[in-house]
């Protein structure tokens, strides 16, 4: 009896002790809970510190750090909604229809082999009163001149930009690199040239732009740590020109701790728009939650970027094209796609090209060269090139002997990649093929990628946008360089593709059947040399909740088709525009 | 007593230099570049651009100097008071991003500090020699201590904020709510205060508990203690005696145990999100901000000393021996 009352008494006074130590602490703090408890969400309007849930619009996904800058020129480390919500492209992109739509512009066409000739809308105004006209426009090029501007590759193939009158303006250029032209048309965010005149070049690329003054619908409200507030501004062009109107009064942006946070606050509908990649939203989104996805089922996500896998073409044996091929036929994409993501992603076309891309893929080239998963085969082409398994490891050695032995990379943390890379791993065993999933740092990752020191490594960095000229220039860009920062990391040389790469570049837009005999002829490079595996199609992670506002993007019926996102670079394919179609839900 | 804090002064003018030059180092040793990484991020198209800003960006930085002179150069703009510009919050100086998150790593630390060091040596002095009390608190005691901070922390979050949905499970405020001085505001501040705070100070406490309640029962055998009761001093008294002299293990005990607070602290703030140090060192780790990296560190360090500083004049005035001691050798 007295033993187990020892026992009893701890277990007993745990309780005492954490209800004691809750109530004590609780009254320590400067208010009682409840008053704390009006931080829920429903805090009256009138407390002036308090957005009123109806007419915010809650956000996340894009910031993973707290908002540094509002510099439009920082493409990639901006506040959410700089480049959208505040600066606005010429032209905005729509990549579910291929369509480009007048925005601050209000038409542009060729006018020359080599000339441009843009039309920009009349009575726009920046945010301070100020007119927008030519030389805004002419100015924010004219900022590519600076060698440290993203866009400055651009002045090696444009000649001038050149006023007509306030509303037109010439460009000419030297080369006429349509496809990339279009993209910088939807691309580059027009800054206020009477504010941003005389700022030096750090200033331009460096600066925080604090109170940065657009022509979009929003303005700066405040920031803090974890969020960015947007308030709507009065007197937005586009409500008067397009009659369109952004409902949300305020959107408030917050900053991604992690995505068990954004899971969290989505089911209690604290989240009206995830754009988080919550792993098993399926669930919930079969189930009664409330949540939407674009599709309600598999892939239940718009596509937004293909994950390659890179082979490092300068090693041995990568360099040999008969053993990619048989990699590349030796990878279970469908085992990634159901068992690591659970169908939230697509298995890749042979091309690699998005679905949006599709007319692109000439299916000719990829019903006869195109691959799929199939071990025997894999283990086929590695017996035809001479690799033989001589030790009898169950693993193949090269033709001259030498063991092979490759590590795939993918960065520590990221779960779902680091999954698939172990499923790339076994399925490559269980054909022969030695390779080891190995997981540094992204930081050492970055290092030993760009300096060409892997085997094979994972990567999405290109996404979705009007042309596969993009994808291609990824793949096939060259020369090598000492350090591959952006593309071709495999240091694939072949200068055919290359040359076929900026042939497509000069090909116009709408000129799809041009466009087709060039990228057929790549795909057929591409997959009979394959320096490069793709995968699968990451979604547009894309979570809504309907409490507060409705009328997302869905494949329902009557839903716009816009895509659902407030990414960086995304708000002017669609995302600025999917703002305008919000309804309050509860109907005022 | 010139001697003696002239001593300690030396000692932690020594500490400060060798702690300040090993947080140079590390982040320096970490594989990969941080340049290299932002840019990586940054997903720039054009091979010539990225190359022409990442020479920018690292002649900026100062990384492409040799590593003696970047330290140097350290030492130069850190007595200027300059901690350079992050990198991952860019271009935000260091020293901005430091003094926005101190105030919430401050917030929890100094009351769960002394408020555990409080309740805990008051509670485990009350539990000593009182047999069911003591047979309850010497086990949760352990169990607490033992507790990894993050464990709990986890814990907490699960059982108050995701299961009772009494408490937030991440942030500083109320995602509707603006910074003012509202009570709403400060409601909901302090409401999202309490989890992190709780996991620090139930750590804490169990380990003074168990501390006091060892000291007291020491003490309390001791001879002064037996010659009181002779002389039939009430009981109040011969504790009260007891108290004070077990409270001086406990404040040396303090100093020891700074270090690990402050780690314990920085745990329990990424479980919770809560915007404070912790939550930097995590993301400069990851970002390789070795800038901020850097400055998070030195005022860590400085934290520590100047607290350590302040323990060390605390026992001169709790312990008349030291008072004595410094005497005799002055």
């Amino acid at each position: 009896m007295r033993n187990r009352s020892r026992f009893l008494i701890p277990v007993l006074a745990a309780g005492l002790l954490s209800a004691a130590c809750s109530g004590g602490s609780g009254s320590s703090t400067p208010t009682g809970p409840a008053e704390g408890a009006a931080g829920g969400g429903a805090a009256a309007p009138a407390d002036g510190g308090a957005f009123p849930r109806n007419e915010t619009l809650y956000t996340s996904g894009t910031q993973w750090g707290p908002p540094a800058n509002w510099n439009p020129l920082r493409e990639w480390d901006c506040a959410t909604g700089t480049k959208g919500l505040v600066y606005e492209t010429l032209f905005m992109y729509d990549p579910n229809t291929d369509k480009f739509s007048p925005w601050l512009a209000e038409s542009g066409d060729w006018t020359g082999d080599l000339e441009y000739t843009l039309k920009l809308r009349k009575d726009i105004t920046w945010s301070d009163g100020k007119p927008f006209t030519a030389d805004d426009v002419i100015f924010t090029f004219e900022l590519g001149k600076m060698e440290t501007v993203p866009y400055h590759p651009l002045w090696s193939w444009m000649k001038s930009a050149t006023k007509v009158d306030d509303q037109t303006i010439k460009f000419s250029f030297s080369t006429a690199n349509h496809q990339e032209w279009a993209n910088h048309l939807y691309s580059r965010a027009i800054v206020p040239k009477h504010l941003w005149e005389g700022r030096s070049e750090d200033e331009v690329m460096n600066g925080v732009n604090e109170k940065p003054v657009g022509t979009g619908p929003y303005a700066y409200q405040s920031h803090d740590q974890d969020r960015m507030v947007w308030i709507k501004r009065d007197g937005w062009w586009a409500t008067k020109a397009l009659n369109k109107d952004v409902k949300p009064k305020y959107i408030v942006d917050i900053v991604n701790s992690s995505n068990e946070v954004a899971m969290g606050l989505l089911l209690q509908k604290g989240l009206d728009l995830s754009n988080n990649f919550l792993p098993g939203i399926a669930n919930l989104v079969k189930g009664s939650f409330g949540i939407k996805t674009f599709y309600d089922q598999p892939p239940y996500m718009l596509s937004a970027n293909t994950t390659w896998m890179w082979f490092n073409t300068a090693k041995k044996p990568m360099d040999d094209k008969e053993f990619r091929k048989a990699v590349a036929y030796a990878i279970d994409t469908k085992k990634i796609v159901e068992g690591v993501y659970g169908n939230l992603v697509k298995g890749s076309d042979p091309t690699g090209l998005l679905p949006q891309w599709d007319k692109y893929v000439d299916k000719n080239v990829t019903s006869t060269l195109g691959f799929s998963y199939n071990p025997d085969k894999a283990k086929q082409l590695l017996a035809d090139a001479g690799y033989k398994d001589r030790n009898g490891d169950g693993l193949v050695e090269s033709p001259s002997g030498a063991k092979i032995s490759l590590k795939l990379i993918v960065p520590a943390g990221w779960t779902d990649w680091m999954e698939a890379a172990r499923v790339i791993s076994s399925s490559a065993k269980a054909a022969g093929i030695d390779i080891e999933a190995d997981f540094p740092d992204y930081n050492a990752l970055v290092d030993v990628r760009n300096q060409g020191k892997f085997d094979l490594v994972l990567n999405n960095d290109k996404q979705l946008a009007n042309t596969p000229w993009l994808y291609y220039d990824y793949l096939f860009r060259l020369p090598v360089q000492k350090l591959q920062s952006t593309t071709n990391y495999g240091r694939y040389e072949n200068k055919r593709a290359w040359e076929l790469t900026q042939q497509l570049d000069q090909v116009k837009p709408e000129d799809i059947e041009g466009m087709k005999k060039v990228t057929s002829e790549l795909q057929k490079i591409q997959l009979e040399d394959m320096p490069v595996v793709p995968l699968w199609y990451n979604g547009l992670w894309s979570q809504t909740t309907n409490s507060t506002w409705k009328n997302w993007p869905t494949s329902a019926p009557n839903a716009p088709k816009y895509p659902p996102t407030v990414w960086r670079n995304w708000l002017e394919m669609g995302g600025t525009l999917m703002l305008t179609e919000l309804q309050p839900a509860s109907g005022g | 007593m010139r001697r003696y804090f002239g001593r300690k002064l030396l000692i932690y003018g020594l500490t400060f230099f060798v702690a300040v030059t090993i947080n140079w180092m590390i982040p320096r040793f970490m594989p990969g570049d941080p340049v290299q990484s932002m840019l990586s991020r940054a997903n720039v198209a054009q091979p010539a651009a990225v190359e022409a800003m990442r020479a920018h960006y690292t002649a900026m930085f100062g990384l492409d100097l040799p590593l003696w002179q970047q330290y140097l150069n350290f030492w130069g703009s850190l007595l200027k008071g300059d901690l350079g510009i992050s990198i991952w919050l860019f271009p935000t100086p260091v020293s901005d991003v430091i003094v926005r998150a101190v105030p919430y790593t401050l917030g929890l630390l100094i009351p769960s500090i002394l408020l555990s060091w409080f309740a805990g040596n008051r509670f485990g002095a009350f539990a000593a020699r009182r047999k069911w009390l003591d047979n309850s608190v010497l086990p949760i005691g352990y169990v607490l201590t033992a507790t990894p901070y993050m464990w709990l922390a986890i814990l907490l979050a699960w059982a108050l904020g995701i299961v009772a949905g009494i408490f937030p499970v991440a942030g500083a405020y109320g995602f509707d709510l603006q910074a003012s001085w509202s009570w709403t505001f400060l409601g909901s501040l302090a409401q999202h205060w309490f989890l992190p705070f709780a996991s620090l100070f139930l750590v804490a406490f169990g380990g003074w508990a168990i501390g006091m309640r060892n000291m007291i029962i020491y003490e309390l055998e001791a001879d002064y203690v037996n010659y009181l009761r002779a002389l039939g001093a009430p009981t109040r008294l011969v504790r009260r005696y007891a108290f004070r002299n077990a409270i001086l293990p406990q404040v040396t005990g303090l100093a020891l145990q700074l270090g690990v607070l402050v780690a314990g602290a920085l745990v329990t703030e990424i479980v919770f999100s809560y915007p404070g140090l912790g939550h930097l060192i995590l993301q400069a780790i990851q970002n390789q901000d070795f800038f901020l990296l850097q400055g998070t560190f030195l005022f860590i360090v400085i934290g520590v000393l100047i607290a350590n500083f302040i323990i060390d004049v605390a026992y001169v005035l709790v312990d008349p021996r030291t008072r004595t001691g410094m005497g005799g050798a002055a």
